[in-house]
């Protein structure tokens, strides 16, 4: 390890390696701490990620990909199905987050697993380096920059004076199982929707296999605060699954909110769940951390070359213009759809399911969601294609 | 001090021992900062805790509860 850094990159996530590895390709020293002793472990994710959006930054591998998904299948209460053609990946976290951090130290970055960042150092007002704990001890190193990837946990942010915490009535309480002894269509994600499943949130079935799957399901703060995500969950596998064999059961939070107003101050950047940097409808953030870190590492490093750290704040309009104004108008969409009754779910899966299925498409399904508000229809134009 | 002492009063937040899944939902949704996360050791700051409760309403597990005793040393 050297005395100090170019850049520190805090989080191990693929938000975090895309930072280091974009940072590291233009030739300064890079150094990503992570506080888990794996990269990778524990998953904290439904594991679905955009397949375009993955193999801009890694060419595909079956090591990574536990399913090819080619429909996505849309469930209401009174049991009318959707189905749309739709293409995604269902991960393999473990070892895709691990790929990724290669690509990194392959890129020249260094990386130290079991360092829990506790605190920054500062100078003139300006974050200068991190203080962690590794090995027993407290430890420092200064750098430039840090970048911040740690989640949606993230306090690195706040420490540095940024706005981070997520309003409770906005934050998606997921917990999630990975079943095995279930028969599922390994081809196609499902979704449920309505006040039994997943009020003001949806459950999902993302399948890893034919006889293994992600179940989980999120719900609004709001929505916990009488009812917990495990007790729904519990209840949904009771009657559905009874049999299932659990591998594993997680607990998670997605920030279902636009990117944070501020995304970088002097010495720092903020990317991934850190910088609230998901997809408010989906909740999907593995494909936009990655951007995002791409971004930050890129423009990191040129401050860096270019000796001239206030480049760093041209991140936020970069990814305002290229993904962040899209979460806004997505957000826009969920709050239209946010309080749907289950009726309402229902007549627009009966509508929805005259359309044959070659032409159907999201945003057409949006569009006979949103038929009653002509604001929204014009923003789900914007994104989707209908 | 019989109590844990937050930053308005007694504290009475609990996070149960043994049962957080570390996942760091709370943490996300603490407006004063006063939760810590390492890699499987969580804890609540004391002196910045409100007793807000939006913790215990956000946890996916159920792991937070609302001690209206307080919290003992």
């Amino acid at each position: 390890m050297k005395n100090e850094y170019d850049i520190i990159v805090v989080g191990a996530g693929p938000a975090g390696s895309m930072a280091a590895r974009f940072a590291a390709e233009q030739g300064v020293s890079v150094l990503m701490l992570e506080k888990d002793r794996d990269v990778g472990y524990p998953v904290r994710c439904g594991e679905a990620a955009n397949k375009k959006g993955v193999e801009q930054f890694i060419e595909p591998n079956e090591k990574w990909i536990a399913a090819r998904i080619n429909n996505i299948s849309l469930n209401t209460p009174d049991g009318t199905e959707v189905v749309i053609a739709y293409e995604d990946y269902i991960l393999e976290r473990r070892i895709f987050d691990y790929e990724l951090a290669k690509t990194a130290s392959q890129a020249g970055a260094e990386i130290l697993t079991r360092a829990y960042v506790n605190g920054l150092l500062f100078n003139d007002g300006k974050v200068a380096g991190v203080k962690y704990e590794f090995s027993g001890g407290l430890k420092e190193m200064r750098a430039k920059i840090v970048i911040a990837a740690d989640g949606v946990e993230s306090r690195v942010g706040r420490w540095a004076g940024l706005e981070t915490h997520c309003d409770f009535r906005d934050m998606g309480c997921c917990v999630q199982i990975t079943a095995s002894n279930l028969r599922v269509n390994a081809g196609t994600s499902y979704l449920y929707f309505g006040k039994d499943y997943a009020p003001n949130g949806y459950l999902w079935i993302f399948p890893k296999g034919e006889n293994i799957a992600n179940i989980g399901l999120g719900v609004s703060g709001i929505i916990g605060k009488k009812k917990s995500a495990s007790t729904f969950l519990n209840s949904f596998m009771e009657k559905n699954y009874p049999n299932a064999s659990i591998l594993t059961k997680i607990a998670g939070g997605v920030p279902c909110v636009p990117t944070l107003k501020k995304i970088s101050a002097p010495g720092i950047m903020l990317v991934g769940d850190a910088a609230h940097q998901v997809n408010p409808v989906k909740g999907s953030g593995i494909t936009s951390g990655m951007m995002a870190g791409s971004i930050a590492g890129k423009i990191a490093g040129e401050a860096i070359k270019m000796n001239k750290l206030d480049h760093i704040f041209t991140y936020d309009k970069e990814w305002h213009d290229r993904v962040g104004k899209k979460h806004e108008i997505y957000n826009r969409i969920k709050n239209g759809i946010y309080d749907f009754t289950d009726d309402k779910f229902n007549s627009i899966a009966h509508s929805f399911n005259k359309i044959p299925y070659e032409k159907r498409t999201l945003g057409k399904l949006l569009t006979t969601a949103l038929i009653n508000n002509p604001s929204l229809l014009i923003d789900v134009a914007k994104v989707f294609v209908i | 001090m019989e109590y844990r002492q937050a930053k308005t009063g007694i504290l009475m937040i609990e996070i149960l021992p043994n049962k957080c899944d570390f996942c760091g939902c709370c943490v996300g949704v603490c407006p004063e900062d006063a939760i810590e996360l390492k890699e499987a050791e969580i804890n609540i700051i004391d002196e910045r805790c409100t007793n807000c409760s939006k913790c215990i309403w956000s946890c996916p597990i159920e792991v937070i509860v609302f001690n209206k005793n307080g919290l003992k040393i």
